[in-house]
């Protein structure tokens, strides 16, 4: 059993293939230990939830995920990803239709934006302002803590247990002073803030600074996309920022698209990988994680076929790495609370995606024609957004539900022809599981439909315009994409499920209870988005440990 | 592409825009705070020679004007702002600044007491989340009536003149601060007596609909009293030599920092004398101004400095000793001053700099045929109203 591979990456989702490409370049400093690295994936096509299709003859979609911030500067510049060929084009423009008067829009023009809320509410585009000011006061605290490695306390105690850290603790010392001392540079009440923010409702949050209802329930749509929560639950808030702490060239909150769709994002990032040596495999489905006495030495492919490698790091979520690919006696052999905490993992769907062909650009209710160009919010006030959420509770999709949607052509050449568009559709809530029976073609179609009449209804004349739609469930996600669950973010992003513990206590620095073993998904420290930087924090890890002889380098060489 | 074809223009225009429009040379309009506003017209140099030597006129009407009405007014604008304003009779204004909790300015701007319970407060920025905020428990009503008004300032030496020739009566008792109303050919006016340039100058606010009428006589009356138009990039040479702040440029108003310690005091920004610590009333901040003008909390003042040579100095660092190696402070606006033939700029140190004459040093870079150059030249504390004549008060 030669290791073949110093690391077989299981998955070439966008954060598996930045692991590769770390690790392959042999990390950022680009030192001496370049890694073998084999990236494997079990669809025809790397990208995972960050993909392109031709799913309709002449149309792209960005199947899953469709608008770009998240992706982390450092990455970008690191792996040179403009050369590869990625271009994200920022857009300036949020609004929400209303197809009973006005609807709301917004700018990254902060003059433009007072005039347009000012219709509304003069009191709510004044308090604009400060709120747009306090998030970005969150940002700034937030932002060092995505590329780090989250460091845990426990680690701090001499008789700790767990497997934090395998050579030396120093590192966690240093990164809690370093948060400590960030935190105190933000000022007394920014730290009492910053706390009540991590932990308090979207809706409570608006409610200090916004009076008008249909304002309220647009600025909510962030916190709730992808949670399995509703607008006064807890813990929304921070989705909000994590929707927010991207940038597009340094401009914090700003999104973008990707020309030619999510895809290129993988795409960039695979060539760069390859270009470092890694090799790429697709239609290689990984069955097992070999592990032998407590080290994880290589994997079983679908077909039986084994490889070995000195490491092996999944890039998929926590439930399905843990319960599908590794056998509870491993598990059990060295911590049997493993595999109840991936069993209590929260990684619940809520979310569907429509993507559809369309023969013209479709003109929505109350807005001027130029809102086509950015994100279109169809929702209404919180009652609406409650009211969706409650269906969902109840194990239905909503029937009026909140839909994000995105034209990319509207400034992308590639993805449509001429005069044609793409239209991406995120649906906001679908359960994974209906109440009463399974995902039926049925059913699907009956969902299908009310998510139809509800853009028609804030767009007459959208139906005429559908040259083809497709949908997908939670469900779908799952089965499609491998997503557990259909969980957009490989996980819930609610505090008990962050930062150090992240995926899971004790195990929240990409290593696993095994030695050689590591996580580098959405479902790791910062979690999801396409984002990349799990994926790089978890190649750092590695490379420390290859450094500090944990691993030792040199397969089939 | 779509969202290029369809994006409207939406910058607002006051009613002054057609006629200075037609007075500019090349482009030179800017933005401020939503509005078209003129940046330059021909030169600036011919700008602020007007203002010195006859009068100029800007278009003031962008400033974003609150009206602070009701039965607790006073008690209110009292509690609001820094200055004591039982000393401010009806019909006078004042400068202020006003402030967080903790003592941060978050703007300054004048106030404007029209009667016992009536007062309108110009500002640079939006405040009407703050005002809203602050006002709870007081019986007011605060209305944004920026585009009830109309204003133009008119400043400089002829500029009495200038309003006596229109028919304004008793212009020339009008005292500095003070605040009048009157009537001219039939067209209703406000006229207070102060500005931005520190010099002798009136702010004319007239309605809307009035506007042209008002442009129109200013220049056909103010013709042989060498009347100009004027732009902000004169503006700001005037402003720097008169000594008065501007928010953004010369410290970070106190809801828009990211940082805690970004945040100034008045008393930091070297207009400590307009806070009223001794005002019975309690006012937002007192607490810790008192605590910091009594404990000798503050981190560095905003002071003038003349700086030797030529080379304008904006955002430089000052040192105590030649070799660079004590560095004590930044400079924030900064300008060689044409009519007093000095080379001058603001700068943030510690308190024992301040004392006028204290020397420092400041380190220049330059731009010189292609290259940035550096040196490194003595500079001095110095009084920051460095122009100050007799005929603005007089
Ligand atoms: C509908 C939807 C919309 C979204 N919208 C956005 C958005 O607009 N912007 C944004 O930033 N984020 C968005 N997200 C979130 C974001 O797309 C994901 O969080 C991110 O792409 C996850 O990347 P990953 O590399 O961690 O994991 P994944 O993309 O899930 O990658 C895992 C990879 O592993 C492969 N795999 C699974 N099982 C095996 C196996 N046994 N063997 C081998 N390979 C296997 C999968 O095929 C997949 O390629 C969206 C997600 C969804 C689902």
């Amino acid at each position: 059993m030669n290791a073949t591979y110093d690391a077989i990456v299981v998955g070439g989702g966008h954060n598996g293939l930045v692991t590769a490409a770390y690790l392959a370049k042999g990390g950022e400093k680009a030192g001496k230990n370049k890694l073998k690295v084999l990236v494997l994936e079990r669809y025809h096509k790397v990208g995972g939830a960050a993909m392109s299709e031709e799913i309709y003859p002449g149309f792209t979609y960005s199947t899953c995920s469709y608008v770009c911030s998240l992706l982390r500067p450092e990455i970008f510049r690191f792996l040179d990803l403009p050369r590869h060929g990625l271009q994200v084009i920022p857009y300036e423009i949020n609004s929400a239709p209303n197809p009973e008067g006005e609807g709301i829009i917004t700018y990254r023009d902060h003059d433009r934006t007072r005039e347009s809320l000012r219709r509304h509410s003069i009191k709510d585009a004044e308090a604009y302002d400060h709120y747009a000011m306090e998030i970005s006061r969150q940002c700034r605290f937030i932002k060092p803590l995505l590329m780090v490695t989250p460091p845990d306390p426990t680690a701090l105690n001499p008789f700790a247990q767990n497997r934090i850290n395998p050579w030396g603790k120093r590192a966690d010392l240093d990164g809690l002073l370093k948060i400590a001392a960030e935190f105190g540079r933000m000022g007394d009440k920014q730290m009492y803030e910053i706390i009540r923010f991590w932990t308090m409702s979207i809706g409570d949050f608006l409610d200090e600074y916004f009076e008008h209802p249909r304002w309220k329930g647009f600025s909510a749509a962030s916190s709730i996309i992808g949670t399995a929560l509703g607008p006064y639950s807890p813990g929304t808030a921070y989705v909000l920022l994590h929707h927010y702490m991207g940038e597009v060239d340094g401009q914090i909150g700003a999104w973008g698209f990707a020309r030619g769709g999510m895809g290129s994002v993988s795409k960039a990032i695979a060539s760069a990988a390859m270009e470092a040596g890694a090799e790429i495999r697709t239609n290689a489905e990984v069955d097992k994680i070999i592990v032998k006495n407590g080290k994880a030495i290589g994997v079983t492919l679908k077909n039986g076929e084994e490889i070995y490698a000195k490491t092996v790091v999944s890039n998929l979520d926590p439930k399905r790495t843990y319960l599908k690919l590794v056998e509870k006696s491993d598990l059990d052999a060295i911590d049997p609370d493993i595999h109840s905490y991936a069993k209590n993992f929260k990684i619940r769907g809520s979310s569907g995606k429509l993507n559809i062909a369309l023969d013209g650009l479709p003109q929505f209710a109350g807005l001027p024609k130029e809102a086509a160009w950015g994100t279109i919010d169809i929702g209404g006030d919180f009652d609406y957004i409650e009211h969706a959420y409650d269906d969902y509770k109840y194990g239905s999709w909503s029937k009026r539900p909140f839909l994000d949607c995105v034209i990319p052509t509207t400034v992308d050449p590639t993805m449509a022809p001429p005069g044609k568009h793409f239209m991406s559709v995120f649906v906001q809530y679908v359960p994974y599981k209906l109440a009463e029976q399974p995902w039926t073609p049925d059913m699907k179609a009956a969902f299908e439909k009310d998510v139809l009449d509800t853009i028609e209804e804030n767009a007459p004349g959208f139906r005429k315009l559908i040259l083809h739609c497709q949908t997908r469930t939670p469900w779908d996600i799952e089965n499609e994409v491998g997503l557990t669950e259909g969980n957009i973010f490989q996980g819930e992003l609610t505090l008990d499920q962050m930062l150090f513990n992240r995926p899971f206590p004790g195990l929240g620095q990409y290593r696993g209870p095994f030695d050689n073993f590591y996580m580098c998904g959405s479902g790791t420290h910062p979690g999801g988005g396409v984002m990349g930087a799990p994926g790089a924090n978890a190649a750092r890890e590695m490379l420390k440990d290859f450094k500090n002889g944990v691993v030792k380098a040199g397969a089939g060489r | 592409m779509t969202h290029v074809q369809h994006l409207k223009p939406f910058l607002r225009k006051t009613p002054f825009f057609e006629p200075i429009d037609r007075l500019m040379h090349g482009n030179g309009w800017i933005r401020w705070m939503g509005y078209y506003s003129p940046a330059f017209f021909d030169s600036e140099q011919s700008e602020y020679f007007a203002t010195r030597h006859g009068a100029s006129v800007y278009d003031v009407s962008p400033l974003i004007k609150y009206a602070i009405r009701g039965k607790d007014a006073a008690r209110f604008a009292n509690y609001l702002v820094t200055r004591d304003l039982t000393k401010v009779k009806p019909m006078q204004a004042a400068y202020t600044a006003w402030c967080d909790d903790d003592g941060k300015m978050i703007e300054e701007g004048t106030i404007f007491r029209l009667g016992e319970n009536d007062f309108i407060l110009n500002a640079a920025l939006h405040q009407l989340h703050w005002l809203d905020e602050s006002a709870y428990g007081f019986d007011v009503e605060i209305e944004e009536i920026s585009d009830q008004l109309a204003g133009l300032s008119l400043q400089g030496p002829t500029s009495r003149e200038i309003l006596q020739q229109m028919g304004v009566q008793g212009i020339e008792k009008l005292p500095h601060f003070g605040i009048m109303e009157t009537t001219v050919d039939g067209h209703w006016l406000r006229i207070d007596r102060a500005g931005f340039t520190g010099d002798l100058g009136y702010e004319l606010w007239v309605k809307p609909q009035d506007g042209i009428w008002l442009w129109e006589t200013l220049f056909r009356i103010g013709d042989p009293y060498k009347i100009a138009p004027m732009g902000s990039q004169a503006l700001d040479w005037l402003r720097i030599e008169a000594g008065f702040i501007l928010v953004d440029a010369d410290y970070t108003g106190s809801h828009h920092a990211l940082r805690p310690t970004s945040r100034v005091s008045p008393f930091e920004a070297g207009i400590g004398w307009c806070v009223g610590l001794k005002k019975d009333a309690y006012f937002v901040g007192k607490r810790a101004l008192r605590a910091e003008k009594e404990k000798g909390l503050s981190r560095h003042i905003l002071i003038g400095i003349e700086v030797e040579g030529r080379k304008p100095a904006p955002g430089s660092f000052l040192y105590a000793d030649r070799a660079g190696k004590q560095e004590i402070g930044i400079t924030t606006s900064a300008m060689w001053s044409p009519g007093l033939k000095k080379n001058i700029a603001f700068a943030k140190v510690p308190p024992s700099f301040v004392k006028p004459g204290t020397q420092m040093w400041i380190e220049i870079w330059y731009p010189k045929e292609h290259k940035i150059e550096r040196s490194m030249v003595k500079c001095w504390a110095a009084n920051r109203m460095f122009y100050d004549p007799p005929r603005k008060k007089a």
